[in-house]
């Protein structure tokens, strides 16, 4: 077996007050797994994600992520590391609602300094493949949740993330959109792209993750294999 | 607690650096305010209080006693225009020498006035020590004329022997000493009498009042009986000058502190209702009147101030306690500290300016729908200079700097008070640092001491205080000036040298001492700086000073006439120039004209230019071995020169003032930025989720900044050099004198640049802080606040 992409190690996390949002999970995700979080509201669903990501940090445990031990990191590092490795979808989309579609994709090319050609035709492949090319020149708010969705995952997907994490990803939206979204991770994941997905939606994680994890007052307390309905 | 209350409350501590910025800027323009307007009031309360109390003379006259009668005298104080008189007085300019002065020195010259009665109708002078003349061989002395004599004091005046019985106190200085009238004559004897009247007046508010008065009692004697006259305005600015000279520049910073004041609450408490839309929302939702709601934001503004306003009353006492001392010292009417009603009032009017500035928002916070207030969009509508942006984006810089860039245009409001917070710094840093560079033109000018690379000074010359000699020391034998002049003259060092001398003369137009300074040799090299006409160019030719010029109500081109003891010389005014030495009462001429006046009259000091190579200190040692022992003092220029202790007070008050208010510009700055971040926590927690690094943030929020600073650097600077032009000359006025270009035109174009830059600087300054805070902030939570 590879060795996994996302490795936790007895993770807590504890904020200020309360108890811990994590405690002591440890968790792999090996490349190519699409892995739903699912759980109930508090349990530490995105905690959990942000730890990955290293927008926070863990109290106690490792989370190694790609061979980076990302806990570790200083903040200028990982930022180098969410640009290099980590795609973000939220479930808000949090898109900048002044800078129009085809910027906000661009964002984190620019950041990481990708020739501008390049992130150029990188951003007009996302777009034709994920079907919003005839919104470039759009502001966000003029679009519909679902599309506004399509523009995150594209901007996730910008720098080629070995891995995709997103955060309710269908949350904020209707049915039919949430469909779409859930067939795109599903290709996506069909692709080779490593995925790590939380949600409430049992329906999501049964049509586009190939394993469950179910946490539980900040442990995991469930984590099985989901037959993927094709 | 009430809710009201406990709103306020809750509100005031959730914005701490907000509360913290307002309360400073409430307190430096208070502090500002409270000494300017203090030192206006204390600088002219004590010589009206002296002066109404002792109903001191308007119009102090003096008379040519073979030209005007006693009698005739008498009668002009039923001229009309005139309340009341006393007098005709006999006057004299006597030398009166004090125990202890070297032999051969006669004193400084008095104008003594033969005076039975210590408090006649006008000018009831008052006693600080002993008692009023009562009989021949008495002298009373003013406190100013006899700084520290002992009552019983012997002294002389020619061969006659005085005794002092008393140190009293002019308020209008109508005289430098007092004895009875016999005694007076008895030492004027030989000579044509001259009188003194001095008359109250119905009008005396300005000195076109007082120059009718004068033309209403010239014009009811014969002609020429007027020799002179002085106006009690004259007398009041001498006194208030000194702390006067402070009030045109403290009430520029006090209204540069004002403006920054209404600056920062506006900022802050619009800042505080923009923020906090939604929690305004629920107050009302919760049952909160607007008037409740209006009341919270405007207590949230005014509690900080409130505080910063008492410490601003505070510190203005204690930095105007340092100035006004010396002020009252020299008036001897106690301490005159800031008065009560300008602590009160001050303060009380800066916080209502600040209360009706919070009230605007306030006001508009309460009128907001609670719907409305719930639902308010949270991101600027992004159709907004769209143009700019797409422009910017073309630009080869990085995103985060393209981003930066951008930034201002999106909130087009919120930059206009970040700018104005930059122009009012640079503003303030340019006024000061102008006005230190003026203020250092003018120590320059203001003596010529520094002329040349010796000085050298001879006796006798200077007030009585500079020859006491030691205790038990036996008194100097002066040098013969003839080998002082030779010996300057002979040294194989010298290249060019001139000499001055001091002596007194009077001048129409201006009672009591008028120096005269008269110039041997080259005297270009040690020309005062001249504002008006040209340096003398020979006999016949004379330099006046500015604050006399204005005393003597004439302008160049005129005829003056000099007298002493009964000689007279008719000279030409051909250049006003700017000397505050000698009160700036001074002529400035040839010294043959000078021995014309005053026959006799031998250099007290050489200014001596050496050749190249020859040293200076060689040079100054031996002239002090061979005088040294006869009085004669030889230094290098450069140490001769003495600063003027209340110019460097001024300069070090200015310095701090602005420093205070760059602090303020720069918390301006800070807090604005604060609220920005604060509005765009969200943003930039996304663009860290997309891998936006520290530094990154940090140049995006600082070239936002610095992009507004750097533009609103330039208008801030030009107002600033507005002001000093304007203000400079005013202080000038103050003192009585106008000043000369030089002084004023302090500004070069690299200077400018600079202090432009300076815009850059607190707007980066002021960034910093704010723009590390971003970058640490935490994403994770920033993202939570959807
Ligand atoms: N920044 C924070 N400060 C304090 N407590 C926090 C913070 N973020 C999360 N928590 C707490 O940690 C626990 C886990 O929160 P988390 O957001 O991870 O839950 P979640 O599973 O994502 O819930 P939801 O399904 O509602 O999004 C909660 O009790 C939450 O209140
Ligand atoms: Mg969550």
């Amino acid at each position: 077996m590879p060795d996994p992409l996302i490795d936790l190690r007895e993770v807590t996390k504890t904020y200020e007050e309360g108890p811990p949002a994590l405690d002591e999970v440890s968790l792999a995700v090996h490349p190519g797994e699409a892995v739903a979080v699912l759980g109930p509201s508090g349990s530490g669903k995105s905690t959990l994600l942000n730890l990955i990501a290293g927008l926070d940090r863990p109290t106690a445990g490792s989370v190694t992520v790609d061979g980076v031990r990302v806990n570790g990191l200083s903040e200028r590092a990982s930022a180098k590391f969410r640009r290099a490795s980590v795609g973000m979808v939220f479930q808000f989309f949090h898109l900048l609602d002044d800078l129009n579609v085809a910027d906000n994709i661009l964002l984190p090319a620019q950041l990481a300094g990708m020739p501008r050609a390049e992130a150029r035709d990188r951003a007009a492949e996302l777009l034709g493949h994920l079907g919003i090319a005839r919104h470039t020149r759009a502001y966000p708010g003029r679009l519909s949740g679902g599309e506004r969705q399509r523009v995150a995952v594209a901007r996730a997907l910008m720098n080629r993330p070995k891995l995709l994490l997103a955060d309710e990803p269908t949350g904020a939206l209707d049915t039919a959109s949430g469909a779409d979204v859930q067939a795109l991770l599903r290709d996506l994941n069909a692709d080779g792209q490593t995925i790590v997905l939380v949600t409430h939606d049992m329906a999501l994680a049964a049509g586009c993750a190939t394993r469950t994890v179910e946490l539980l007052d900040g442990r995991v307390a469930r984590d099985v294999p989901t037959a993927v309905a094709s | 607690m009430s809710a009201l209350g406990k709103v306020v409350r809750a509100g005031v501590g959730r914005r701490r650096l907000q509360s913290l910025v307002m309360a400073l800027t409430a307190l430096i323009s208070v502090a500002a305010a409270v000494l300017a307007i203090g030192l206006i009031e204390t600088s002219r309360a004590p010589f009206d209080r002296a002066f109404g109390r002792q109903q001191g003379a308007h119009l102090t006259a003096e008379f040519d006693g073979s030209k005007a009668t006693e009698a005739q005298l008498r009668a002009t104080a039923d001229t009309a225009g005139v309340a009341a008189a006393a007098g005709p007085y006999r006057v004299a300019s006597v030398r009166v020498r004090m125990p202890q002065m070297p032999a051969g020195d006669e004193g400084p010259a008095l104008t003594v006035a033969g005076r039975a009665d210590r408090a006649p109708d006008v000018d009831r002078v008052d006693l600080a020590k002993g008692r009023w003349a009562k009989a021949a061989g008495e002298i009373v002395l003013d406190q100013d004329a006899a700084a520290v004599v002992p009552i019983g004091t012997k002294v002389r005046a020619g061969d006659v022997e005085l005794e002092v019985v008393g140190i009293a106190k002019s308020a209008g200085r109508s005289a430098d000493a007092w004895m009875v009238p016999a005694q007076l004559a008895e030492l004027d004897q030989g000579r044509a009498p001259a009188y003194q009247m001095l008359y109250r007046l119905d009008d005396a508010g300005s000195r076109a009042d007082i120059s009718r008065g004068r033309a209403a009692v010239a014009g009811a004697l014969p002609a020429k009986a007027v020799t002179g006259t002085q106006s009690y305005l004259t007398v009041k600015q001498d006194v208030d000058s000194e702390a006067a000279v402070y009030v045109p520049f403290l009430t520029a910073f006090a209204v540069i502190g004002l403006g920054l004041s209404v600056l920062v609450v506006a900022v802050v408490v619009s800042g505080a209702v923009t923020a906090a839309t939604r929690r305004i929302g629920v107050l009302k939702a919760l049952g909160f009147t607007p008037v409740q709601v209006g009341r919270a934001y405007v207590a949230q503004a005014v509690l900080p101030a409130v505080v910063g306003v008492v410490l601003g009353a505070v510190t203005a006492n204690l930095l105007g306690a340092l100035l006004t001392d010396e002020v009252a010292a020299t008036y001897g009417v106690g301490t005159a500290l800031i008065p009560l009603w300008v602590d009160l009032a001050v303060p009380a009017a800066v916080l209502a300016l600040i209360a009706v500035t919070a009230l605007v928002p306030a006001l508009r916070a309460g009128r907001l729908r609670s719907t409305q207030a719930l639902t308010v969009g949270r991101a600027p509508s992004p159709g907004r200079a769209l143009l700019v942006r797409r422009l910017l984006g073309r630009l080869p810089v990085s995103r985060p700097v393209g981003l930066g860039l951008a930034h201002p245009f999106a909130r087009p409001a919120r930059t206009a008070t970040l700018a104005a917070a930059v122009a009012f710094g640079a503003l303030a840093v340019t006024f000061a640092v102008g006005l230190n560079s003026s203020l250092a033109a003018i120590q320059a000018d203001r003596q010529r001491t520094s002329a040349g690379d010796v000085l050298v000074q001879s006796g006798p010359g200077g007030g009585p205080g500079e020859h006491v000699p030691a205790p038990g020391a036996e008194p100097q034998k002066p040098a013969d000036p003839a080998k002082v002049a030779a010996a300057v003259r002979k040294a194989p060092g010298t290249k060019s040298y001139f000499g001055i001398a001091r002596t007194e003369v009077r001048v129409p137009g201006a009672t009591g001492r008028t120096t005269a300074i008269g110039y041997a040799g080259d005297a270009r090299s040690g020309a005062y700086r001249m504002i008006d006409g040209r340096w003398f160019r020979g006999e016949g030719e004379v330099v006046v000073a500015s604050r006399l010029l204005q005393a003597m109500d004439a302008e160049v081109g005129d005829t003056v006439t000099l007298t002493d003891k009964g000689r007279t010389v008719e000279l030409r005014i051909v250049g006003e120039a700017f000397v505050l030495d000698d009160d700036g009462m001074a002529v400035v001429m040839d010294q043959a004209d000078q021995r014309r006046l005053t026959p006799g009259t031998r250099s007290s000091e050489y200014h001596v230019t050496l050749r190249s190579g020859s040293d200076a200190d060689a040079y100054v040692a031996a002239i002090n071995d061979r005088f040294g022992s006869q009085g004669v003092h030889a230094v290098k220029g450069d140490s001769a020169g003495i600063r003027s202790s209340s110019i460097i007070a001024m300069q070090a008050m200015i310095s701090l003032l602005a420093a205070m208010l760059v602090a303020v510009a720069c918390l301006g700055v800070l807090n604005t930025v604060v609220l920005d971040t604060r509005e765009r926590l969200h943003d930039l927690g996304v663009f860290k989720a997309l891998g936006m690094s520290p530094r990154q943030t940090v140049s995006m929020v600082l070239v936002s900044v610095a992009a507004v600073g750097l533009v609103a650097g330039a208008p801030g600077t030009l107002l600033g050099v507005a002001l000093h032009h304007w203000v400079t000359p005013e202080m000038g006025a103050t003192a009585g004198t106008r000043l000369p270009d030089a002084t004023i035109d302090v500004y070069d174009a690299s200077l400018l640049a600079l202090l432009a830059a300076g815009g850059l600087v607190i707007a980066t300054l002021g960034a910093l802080l704010p723009a590390s805070w971003a970058a640490k902030s935490g994403t994770a939570k920033a993202l939570r606040t959807e």
